[in-house]
């Protein structure tokens, strides 16, 4: 049996308050969570609870205060050189290029200019901005800036996607766009991606399977569906599928509950503050 | 259009509204100092207005002797310019450098911080005597003075633009496999640079304020000496045409710094890139 490509064990992460080193808060505890090589696994769950931490442990951006990471059954130390990271932030170099910013990986290990300048100009294509290779970011729309990061995060072929709300700042119809794309260019590479929303339907129809995280502090799996409907999928279309209505609702069941308590949570630290 | 809206200041006659300002300043400076043409207001004499604030007929005879028919300040206005270039490059490289590795070191910057404050809050001028006697009355001791007080301005500018970097754009470079000296090459450096050019603006007038005072302080050669020198017999019209010669060459400096950073800073958001027809 082959090494799954990302997993965590009984991980948790507790965060100490700057300005007062006695306050201490939780955000994950007790999360075991496995990607297999290939698979596309969305993690769900109401805000604050968490999603953003276990994605940068995955990353090696943050080290877990327990628990282990292993990546192809290798422990994780520092960076995870295998995994791509798209941010949900703005997160491309505001002074380059778009094209200089999808070289940027390939150039920072090393591969020699021409190559990775062709390179680029090719993925540059296939997220269709071809003709924008020399804008700036700041000359892009939001849509295009999101499909130079994919670019960017792909063209070094990472084993590992990690994506974080990546489309949450689009409008609908650039999201479906963007989201029927990835599940192609998914298809046709087969790697491990771990996906992190806040939308249920994104998730159910992107993936192979769905955890749900339960609402911080402490947060943790609470909930893991097999998502069996028939791939390829168009996102918009399977939205309509009785299987993914039974889906929907299943694991609407179990989230609710979490993204209700999650809401009277920061009400409280609110009227708290 | 009746000829008033014509005449009235718009991006088209921009330049001649500068232009017919700077003529009007001198037109008041002239009549009000020229001995006889107006009674004088504050004055007990007509010649006192002159004697106070000079005759800009006078100020400008000045200038075109020095710059055409002796044409004896060149060798002056080398000096003054050699002074602050260097005073210039020196403590812009070396602010760069130390804002760039204090930035990057949390315990040197948190060691050495009261120190800087009060390197900072001291009134730098001040040292000047201490290196003229360091380094005595030639170039060298302008150049100390103008770089103490160029250093500071780039130093902090560029210790606050690397500690305003976005840490997803960080995180993001190093996903993507930077090492620490490419972090620094390819994030940290440009990241900083829009802050240090709006630092170099201002050191550029500081690196001539150093050149200048340290040579009407005590010195044989640059235009601070000929001011030193003019302001000894109460030649005040040479005064003020040595501070109008340094105040070109400061506007020129600017505009070269303005230059450079306009072609380096391409991918900088400017306002408004459409034309209105």
């Amino acid at each position: 049996m082959t090494a799954p490509a990302l997993q965590l064990q009984d991980v948790a992460c507790t965060f100490i308050d700057r300005h007062n080193p006695a306050a201490r808060y939780t955000a994950v505890a007790g999360v075991s969570l496995t990607v297999g090589a290939g698979e596309f696994v969305s993690v769900v769950g109401p805000t604050g609870c968490g999603k953003s931490t276990l994605l940068n442990v995955g990353a090696g951006l943050l080290q877990p205060s327990t628990g282990s990471v292993t990546v192809f059954g290798q422990p994780l130390d520092g960076i995870n050189r295998r995994a791509g990271y798209m941010f949900q932030a703005e997160s491309l170099m505001p002074w380059r290029t778009a094209l200089q910013n999808v070289m940027a990986g390939l150039e920072f290990r090393g591969t020699p200019p021409a190559e990775a300048r062709a390179l680029a100009g090719d993925w540059l294509r296939r997220v269709g901005l071809g003709a924008f290779g020399d804008r700036y970011p700041h000359q892009m729309s939001g849509g295009m800036r999101k499909r130079a990061s994919l670019a960017q995060t792909l063209v070094l072929d990472p084993d590992i996607i990690l994506m974080d709300e990546p489309f949450s700042a689009l409008d609908i119809q650039t999201r479906q766009l963007m989201e029927n794309e990835l599940l192609d260019l998914w298809q046709s590479k087969k790697k491990a991606v771990l996906f992190i929303t806040h939308d249920l339907d994104e998730a159910i129809a992107m993936s192979d399977r769905v955890v749900v995280l339960s609402a911080g502090p402490a947060s943790h799996p609470i909930g893991d569906f097999t998502v069996d409907l028939p791939r390829p999928r168009d996102v918009a279309e399977v939205r309509t599928t009785p299987g993914f209505i039974a889906l929907h609702q299943a694991i609407w069941a179990v989230l609710r509950d979490e993204v209700l308590k999650g809401y009277q949570q920061q009400l409280q630290v609110k009227a708290g503050a | 259009m009746t000829l008033l809206d014509r005449l009235k200041p718009r991006p088209g006659n921009l330049r001649l509204w500068q232009v017919g300002l700077l003529a009007g300043i001198f037109l008041v400076w002239h009549v009000l100092t020229t001995p006889g043409l107006v009674p004088p207001l504050v004055f007990e004499n007509d010649q006192q207005a002159a004697f106070f604030f000079g005759e800009p007929l006078k100020v400008a005879g000045r200038i075109w002797r020095w710059f055409v028919t002796e044409g004896d300040i060149y060798a002056h206005l080398g000096v003054t310019l050699l002074e602050t270039v260097l005073a210039f490059g020196i403590g812009a490289l070396t602010g760069l450098a130390g804002g760039l590795w204090l930035a990057l070191q949390p315990m040197a910057s948190a060691l050495l911080e009261p120190y800087i404050k009060a390197l900072n809050s001291m009134p730098r001028i001040i040292l000047a005597p201490i290196f003229a006697v360091w380094f005595g009355l030639g170039v060298a001791s302008k150049v100390a003075l103008g770089v103490t007080l160029v250093f500071f301005i780039v130093f902090f500018n560029v210790y606050q633009g690397v500690k305003e970097v976005s840490p997803v754009l960080l995180a993001n470079a190093r996903m993507l496999g930077a090492s620490p000296r490419q972090l620094l090459r390819h994030v940290y450096l440009p990241s900083a640079t829009s802050w240090v050019f709006s630092s170099l603006h201002t050191s550029v007038g500081l690196a001539f304020v150093g050149a200048v005072v340290g040579e009407y302080l005590g010195s044989a050669s640059g235009v601070g000496y000929l001011i030193h020198q003019a302001e000894g017999v109460f030649d005040i019209n040479t005064v003020m045409a040595g501070i109008l010669v340094l105040t070109g060459f400061a506007l020129a400096l600017d505009g070269a710094v303005g230059r450079i950073e306009r072609r380096l800073m391409t991918w900088q958001p400017r306002g408004g890139e459409t034309e209105k027809l």
